[in-house]
C-alpha cells in the first residue's frame, strides 16, 4: 500500500496499461512535455515517447474524432480534453457519433475510447473552469460514464475503462486532484465499472453522491454521528449505467434517501435516482426525496464568497442531512 | 505545396502520362481498354440500380434516396486506384457507386433502401448506405449522416494504421458542403502533421443541399484548400474517369510512401436533388442544368469504348441488359425480403456482458 494523491492515481492507471499494453496511448493538450496541465501524464512522453504520447493542436473535435477513429481500427486511446468546459466541439463526436458506432453498426465496429475529462469547481476556476458537464454524456445510451472520488477508485477505474470495449467518459474532479489522498495497493487491480461503493454505512438514512462532495457527504455524516444520527454514503463512481440496486438496497434499509451533486439540481443524475427510488422503493420510504445540488446558475462564479454560495458544502449537506432525518 | 488543377476536360485515356502523375511522382499504372470497359460495366449498373431506386421511392416503396447519378465516374475512377482488400473507406451517403465497385451488390444496397434484414451495414437501423460492411470482408464505413465526422475518424484509423506500420490508405469521401465544417480543418490539419497516408476525396457537385457553392465558399477551387495544410490539392474533372484514376492514383502513392495526406477534389454535378425528399426546382434555375446532361460521363465514356473498338453494340446491348437484369433481380430479392424484427432491439448497445448490456 502507497498513499497518493488522485492525480497520481491517474497517471499510474495510465502508465501502467499503457507498459500493458502497446495498443494503449494517450493524445491531448499539453499532455507531452508539459505532462498535462495537472500533470496527469507528467513522465509518460519520456517513457514512451512522442508516437505513444501525442500533443495535439488545439482542437477538440479532433481529439474527439481522431481518437474514435482510431479506436475503431483497434488501438486503445485515452485522450485527454484539457478542462470540461472545452469539451463541446469534441461532443459531434464523442455524443453524435461514438455512442452510436455498436449500435450503428450491428458491432460490426466498436469504439474502444477513453475521454478523461477534468471537471468540477472550487478551484477558483470561474465559469469555463469550474463546470460540472457530466449529465450530458450520462444521458445517451452507448457511454459509460465514470466518476470515481478516491485515489483507490481512481486508478481502478481507469484501468477497467481502458479495457472496457465501449467508449468511456472518465470524469476526474479537479479539487480531488491534490485534495484528496488514500492509500492504493501495489501493482495490478481493476474496480468494475457500474458498481456504487458503500462509503460509510449507517442506519438512519441513506445518501447518494460522487465526486469531490462525496467527501463533504462524509464529513458531514461524521458531524451527524456525533449528534446520534447514523447515516449511509453512497459512492456511484459510475453514472452511466447506475448500480440502482445499491442505492435500492440501502434506501429499502434506512428509508430516506438524499442526493448530492455539485452539478446543477434540475435535469441532474439526482432527479434520476429519486425516478428510481420512486418507481422502485416508494413503499419503503418514509420521507420525500431530498436533493442538495448546484444552483440555478449557468457556472461557478470567479469571486471566492460566490464561488462559495455555488458549492455544497458540509455545512450545507448536514443542514439536509438534518432536516431528512428529523421528518 | 501546390494546387494541381487537372486539364482533363473530356474523358478518354492518356497514353502519354497526366500531369499530375508528374508532378506528384510516381503515378498509377496505365489502364488498359480492358479497365476502362469493367469501370464502365459498374456506372451503368450503378445508373440503373440509382434510377430503380429513385423509381421506388416515388411509388412509395423506398423511404429515402441520395442519389449518386452524376458521381459515378468519379467514384468508379477513385476506387480503381485503389486497393480494396488494403484500403479503408470513410464514405458518406451519396456513394452507391463506390460501394458497387467494392463489391458490394445491388441487392445488398437495396435491402438497405428498403430496411429488409440482411442488409449488411447496420441491420438496417440506419439509413441507406450507413453503417459498416465485415470488417473482414471491407472496411468501408459510414456511421452517421452529420456530415464532415468521417474526417476526423478517418484520419484517426490512419494514425492507428501508421502506429501499428501498417501501409494502407484511408479515404475520406465528403462533399462541398462539409469542406464548410470545422471538423474537415481539423481533419486535415492533424493529418498533415503527422504526414498520415490519408486521402481527403471531395466530391464537389456545387450545391451544399440548396446553397450554391457561391455561397459557400468565396475562392474557385476546394483544392487550393490543400496548401494552407501542406499538402498537395489536386482538383480533377469528375465527369472524367481515367483524371479521377491518376489524380487518386498519385494520392495513393504519395500515402503509402510515408509522404502524408493529399486533397483530391473531384468536381462533379448533381443531377437530381439532394435527396427525394427535396425539390430542386425552388432554387436550381433551370439552366443550371442545361448542357451538363451532355456530359453525362456514361454516354462519354461509352463514346471512348466505341472509338477505341474495345466496344460494340452488341456487347454495349449485353452490358446494359445484364445490367437491368441484375437490377431486376435484386429489386424481385429485396421486395420478398422480410423487415427485421425487434427481436435484436437492444443488442449491440453495449459489449456482450458488459456493464449496461440488455440482450
Amino acid at each position: 500500500m502507497a498513499e497518493m494523491t488522485v492525480i497520481e492515481a491517474v497517471r499510474e492507471a495510465l502508465r501502467e496499461e499503457m507498459e500493458r499494453d502497446p495498443v494503449v496511448f494517450t493524445m491531448g493538450e499539453d499532455i507531452g512535455a508539459r505532462g498535462g496541465v495537472f500533470l496527469a501524464t507528467e513522465g509518460l512522453l519520456d517513457q514512451f515517447g512522442p508516437e505513444r504520447v501525442i500533443d495535439t493542436p488545439l482542437a477538440e473535435a479532433a481529439i474527439g474524432g481522431i481518437a474514435l477513429g482510431a479506436a475503431v481500427n483497434g488501438m486503445r486511446p485515452v485522450a485527454e480534453i484539457e478542462f470540461g468546459d472545452f469539451i463541446w466541439p469534441a461532443v459531434n463526436q464523442i455524443i453524435g457519433e461514438a455512442a452510436r458506432v455498436r449500435y450503428g453498426t450491428q458491432g460490426r465496429r466498436t469504439a474502444p475510447l477513453v475521454l478523461r475529462v477534468p471537471y468540477g469547481g472550487g478551484v477558483r476556476g470561474g465559469l469555463f473552469h469550474s463546470q460540472s458537464i457530466e449529465v450530458a454524456f450520462s444521458h445517451q445510451p452507448g457511454l459509460k460514464v465514470v466518476a470515481p472520488a478516491t485515489p483507490y477508485d481512481a486508478k481502478g477505474l481507469l484501468k477497467s475503462a481502458i479495457r472496457d470495449d465501449d467508449p468511456v467518459i472518465f470524469f476526474e474532479h479537479k479539487r480531488t486532484y491534490r485534495l484528496v489522498k488514500g492509500d492504493v495497493p501495489e501493482g495490478d487491480y481493476t474496480i468494475p465499472i457500474g458498481k456504487a461503493d458503500v462509503k460509510r454505512t449507517g442506519t438512519d438514512l441513506t445518501v447518494v453522491s460522487y465526486g469531490l462532495v462525496l467527501h463533504y457527504c462524509l464529513e458531514a455524516a461524521e458531524t451527524l454521528m456525533a449528534e446520534g444520527i447514523d447515516v449511509e454514503v453512497i459512492d456511484l463512481r459510475t453514472l452511466r449505467p447506475l448500480d440502482t440496486d445499491t442505492v435500492l438496497e440501502s434506501v429499502r434499509k434506512t428509508s430516506k434517501a438524499m442526493i448530492v451533486h455539485e452539478d446543477t439540481k434540475a435535469g441532474g443524475i439526482g432527479g434520476e435516482i429519486a425516478a428510481v427510488i420512486a418507481e422502485e422503493a416508494f413503499e419503503d420510504l418514509d420521507a420525500p426525496v431530498k436533493r442538495v445540488a448546484g444552483p440555478e446558475v449557468p457556472a461557478m462564479p470567479f469571486s471566492p464568497l460566490l464561488e462559495a454560495e455555488f458549492m455544497p458544502s458540509a455545512e450545507k449537506i448536514a443542514a439536509a442531512m438534518r432536516e431528512l432525518a428529523a421528518y | 505545396m501546390f494546387s494541381e488543377q487537372s486539364s482533363s476536360a473530356t474523358p478518354g485515356l492518356s497514353d502519354n502520362g497526366s500531369a499530375v502523375s508528374d508532378k506528384y511522382g510516381a503515378g498509377p499504372p496505365p489502364l488498359t481498354d480492358t479497365d476502362l470497359l469493367e469501370m464502365y460495366r459498374t456506372m451503368v449498373l450503378s445508373r440503373k440500380l440509382d434510377q430503380r431506386i429513385w423509381q421506388m421511392n416515388r411509388q412509395g416503396r423506398a423511404a429515402i434516396v441520395a442519389s449518386a447519378q452524376g458521381h459515378e465516374a468519379a467514384q468508379v475512377g477513385a476506387i480503381r486506384a485503389l486497393d480494396p482488400e488494403r484500403d479503408r473507406f470513410y464514405i458518406y451517403y451519396r456513394e452507391l457507386t463506390t460501394m458497387l465497385a467494392l463489391g458490394v451488390t445491388p441487392l445488398e444496397l437495396l435491402l438497405g433502401f428498403l430496411a429488409k434484414e440482411g442488409e449488411p451495414l447496420s441491420g438496417a437501423r440506419q439509413f441507406p448506405l450507413h453503417g459498416a460492411i465485415d470488417r473482414d470482408r471491407r472496411d468501408i464505413v459510414s456511421f452517421s449522416n452529420v456530415v464532415a465526422t468521417q474526417l476526423p475518424q478517418a484520419v484517426g484509423v490512419a494514425l492507428a494504421d501508421k502506429m501499428r506500420g501498417e501501409k494502407r490508405v484511408t479515404v475520406a469521401y465528403f462533399g462541398d458542403g462539409a469542406s464548410s465544417m470545422g471538423e474537415t480543418h481539423e481533419a486535415m490539419n492533424f493529418a498533415s502533421i503527422h504526414r498520415l497516408p490519408v486521402i481527403f476525396f471531395c466530391e464537389n457537385n456545387k450545391y451544399a443541399i440548396s446553397v450554391p457553392i457561391s455561397q459557400q465558399m468565396n475562392i474557385e477551387s476546394i483544392a487550393t484548400r490543400a496548401s494552407a495544410y501542406g499538402m498537395p490539392g489536386i482538383e480533377v474533372n469528375g465527369f472524367d474517369p481515367v483524371a479521377v484514376y491518376e489524380a487518386v492514383g498519385a494520392a495513393a502513392n504519395l500515402a503509402l510512401s510515408g509522404q502524408g495526406p493529399t486533397l483530391v477534389e473531384a468536381v462533379v454535378e448533381r443531377f437530381l436533388p439532394h435527396t427525394s425528399d427535396d425539390d430542386d426546382t425552388r432554387y436550381r434555375p433551370p439552366e443550371d442544368l442545361e448542357g451538363i446532361r451532355d456530359l453525362d460521363p456514361i454516354p462519354a465514356t461509352e463514346k471512348i469504348l466505341r472509338a477505341s473498338g474495345t466496344l460494340d453494340d452488341a456487347l454495349d446491348e449485353e452490358i446494359k441488359s445484364l445490367a437491368q437484369k441484375i437490377v431486376n433481380q435484386a429489386t424481385e430479392d429485396a421486395e420478398n425480403a422480410p423487415f427485421p424484427e425487434p427481436q435484436d432491439f437492444y443488442e449491440q448497445v453495449y459489449a456482450p456482458g458488459s456493464p449496461g448490456d440488455q440482450s
